[in-house]
């Protein structure tokens, strides 16, 4: 519990991760709670369309008269999750593997980097727009999938090098000695000294993952949801002329500016987190 | 460094290049079949021959024959990328997929390689300068720029430059690489409408790449303020546009041009999504193109070609850079 205030009190402190988190906490607000308050409603409405802002409509409607800001709030959640699940996906993976290969070494470690490289030389978004054409991506979970797939080589390489140095370290060594046993060293020892590093993995990637993923939706490849950001933009340029129609603007501008907002609190966030967590930099 | 290193490196890159092969040869068995018997009947009735005919001279066309054992398969398509044969597109069958690379691949490398040259200059002027004077606005400013861009993707700054610079105020034209109008070749008219055409590609991957290369610039620069070297330079009084100039930035530069090969093989990948929302016609936007209309074919020689191009990329940045520094030892 007091790690947890400290924590906070750290993130807080420094005015660039204060900024991060408030912007992490409303866009998670709106994720969860969002769709509750606002009832989705994508009936097309064709005497309503293109409605400026007003009270009833608080960013104004789209090309068939559907609620802009409400679309928005439900399209947070799609993106959200799928960030979050690929996320942990490649954190899993990355970790496992990293931790393995940087422990055991010799043979495994050689056959387990010759994969990882393989993986960091192909390039990564095309074939993420492949993946996403030949399994036809139907739900979060599969897209989440297909974009951990290309997502994890680059943590595994990061973390077997964080844990080869580590295992050097005078106080790992001291466990081996004292005949501590292996999952207590890495559990207790080797963790630790890396969950900075994860956390911050952790955020970076779910915004990679987001990044993708809009990127995708935006070629329309995924068309599962219409209300995700990324097909609201694909809808926006390529089917109502929300790019040479000054009337569609606000329709095109506002996944813009959510995801700009949502990068910027990751970046912003994360630079906090490595001063709360590793005791080091705090000095 | 050694020959057998360079040796042990080639090896390495061909083993990853190999490895890339059998990839794209088992994603595109992973596609659902329909797509070749689809394509079957339908040639089967244009020109009226049987079904086992068509899929015969499907087989021949594309290197793909769903009904062989799978290592004759594997040995087709082999034995067809040794011939540097990718096979024709299933869904525009007159056509192969080596001319649509080879007509893509010099759009996507002009753009790449003008907007990589411009952003690498502008990033290493700011990025010399910013280590040079500490306390100036340029520090804060740059740092902002970068975070910010960084941020943001950049097929978001090409959305935003398509609706600023070419629906809302029309100066630049929306789709293409050239006027159509123009008749292809080396005249004035040509190239001024190629450059026009190119410009915002160019300025998206501008932008979007400065802010890093600067940083990268600083962090090196500022590494080498601190030799004895810099010290003695400025004690023997050499001026400090010559020390900022000629000692520290060719120092700096030497850890970025490893980085700008790699740069370069990952920018032919990335342009996907840029060229789309442009409708450049490089290569990125007939993989997009392809993937839309699930022509596998392409798809997968395209992916082979980029792959290939980058495990080249970095093998080149490895051998180049331990060339261009001598203090750098490479490990086999």
């Amino acid at each position: 519990m007091r790690g947890m205030i400290d924590f906070f009190r750290i993130i807080c402190h420094n005015k660039r991760s204060f900024i991060g988190l408030i912007i992490l906490v409303i866009f998670i607000l709106m994720a969860t709670v969002g769709p509750f308050v606002f009832k989705l409603n994508m009936t097309v409405d064709y005497n309503n369309r293109y409605l400026t802002p007003s009270f009833e409509h608080w960013l104004g409607t789209d090309f068939a008269g559907r609620d802009t800001f409400i679309q928005l709030v439900h399209g947070s959640k799609e993106v959200l999750l799928v960030g979050l699940l690929a996320a942990f996906f490649t954190l899993f993976v990355g970790a496992l593997l990293g931790t393995i290969s940087g422990l055991v070494g010799g043979r495994l470690d050689a056959g387990i980097m010759l994969i990882t490289n393989l993986f960091l030389t192909i390039p990564s978004f095309p074939i993420l727009i492949i993946m996403a054409a030949i399994f036809s991506i139907r739900d979060p979970i599969s897209f989440a999938l297909v974009l951990s797939a290309w997502s994890w080589p680059g943590l595994t390489r990061a973390v077997r090098s964080q844990i080869i140095s580590l295992k050097e370290r005078d106080f790992i060594v001291i466990c081996k000695v004292m005949g501590m046993s292996k999952p207590h060293i890495i559990f207790k020892e080797l963790m630790p000294s890396i969950t900075s590093f994860l956390s911050i993995s952790f955020i970076m990637t779910m915004r990679g993952a987001i990044t993708g993923s809009v990127g995708i939706m935006m070629l329309g490849l995924a068309p599962y949801s219409p209300t995700n950001w990324g097909q609201m933009l694909n809808l926006a340029i390529s089917q109502t002329g929300g790019i040479f129609n000054p009337l569609g603007f606000i329709y095109l501008f506002s996944p813009i500016l959510c995801l700009a907002l949502f990068q910027l609190g990751s970046i912003f966030f994360a630079n906090g987190i490595d001063e709360a967590l590793n005791p080091r930099l705090r000095g | 460094m050694t020959l057998v290193i360079v040796l042990k490196r080639i090896g390495m890159a061909f083993v990853t290049v190999c490895l890339a092969t059998v990839m794209t040869f088992i994603l595109l068995r992973l596609t659902p079949g329909n797509a070749i018997d689809g394509w079957a009947r339908d040639y089967a009735t244009q020109f009226g021959i049987t079904l086992e005919e068509a899929y015969r001279r499907i087989a021949a066309m594309i290197n793909y024959n769903p009904n062989e054992p799978l290592h004759e398969q594997f040995i087709r398509y082999i034995s067809g990328l040794l011939q540097g044969n990718l096979g024709v597109s299933m869904v525009y069958q007159q056509i192969t997929v080596n001319s649509i690379i080879a007509n893509a691949m010099p759009w996507t490398i002009f753009v790449a390689t003008i907007s990589l040259l411009i952003s690498f200059v502008i990033g290493m002027l700011l990025g010399v300068r910013m280590a040079w004077k500490r306390n100036s606005i340029l520090e804060p400013s740059v740092s902002l720029f970068t975070v910010i861009t960084s941020a943001i993707p950049d097929f978001i700054f090409a959305i935003l430059l398509l609706v600023v610079f070419a629906y809302g105020l029309d100066w630049f034209p929306v789709n293409g690489a050239y006027d159509p109008f123009v008749t292809p070749g080396f005249n004035i008219d040509f190239i001024v409408s190629v450059l026009y055409y190119a410009a915002m590609p160019i300025l998206t991957f501008v932008i979007t790449n400065i802010g890093g290369w600067a940083l990268m610039m600083k962090g090196n620069a500022v590494s080498i303020l601190g030799e004895d070297y810099i010290i003695a330079a400025k004690a023997r009084g050499i001026s400090d546009s010559v020390i900022m100039n000629r000692y520290v930035m060719k120092n700096a530069m030497l850890p970025m041009i490893t980085m700008l090969a790699v740069t370069f093989g990952g920018m032919l990948g990335g342009a996907t999504l840029i060229e789309n929302i442009f409708q450049y016609p490089g290569i990125g936007y007939f993989l997009g193109e392809a993937t839309r209309t699930r022509d596998y074919t392409v798809m997968q020689g395209i992916m082979l070609f980029l792959s290939v191009t980058m495990i080249v990329a970095n093998l080149i940045a490895d051998l180049v850079y331990s060339k261009l520094d001598p203090r750098i030892k490479v490990e086999g």
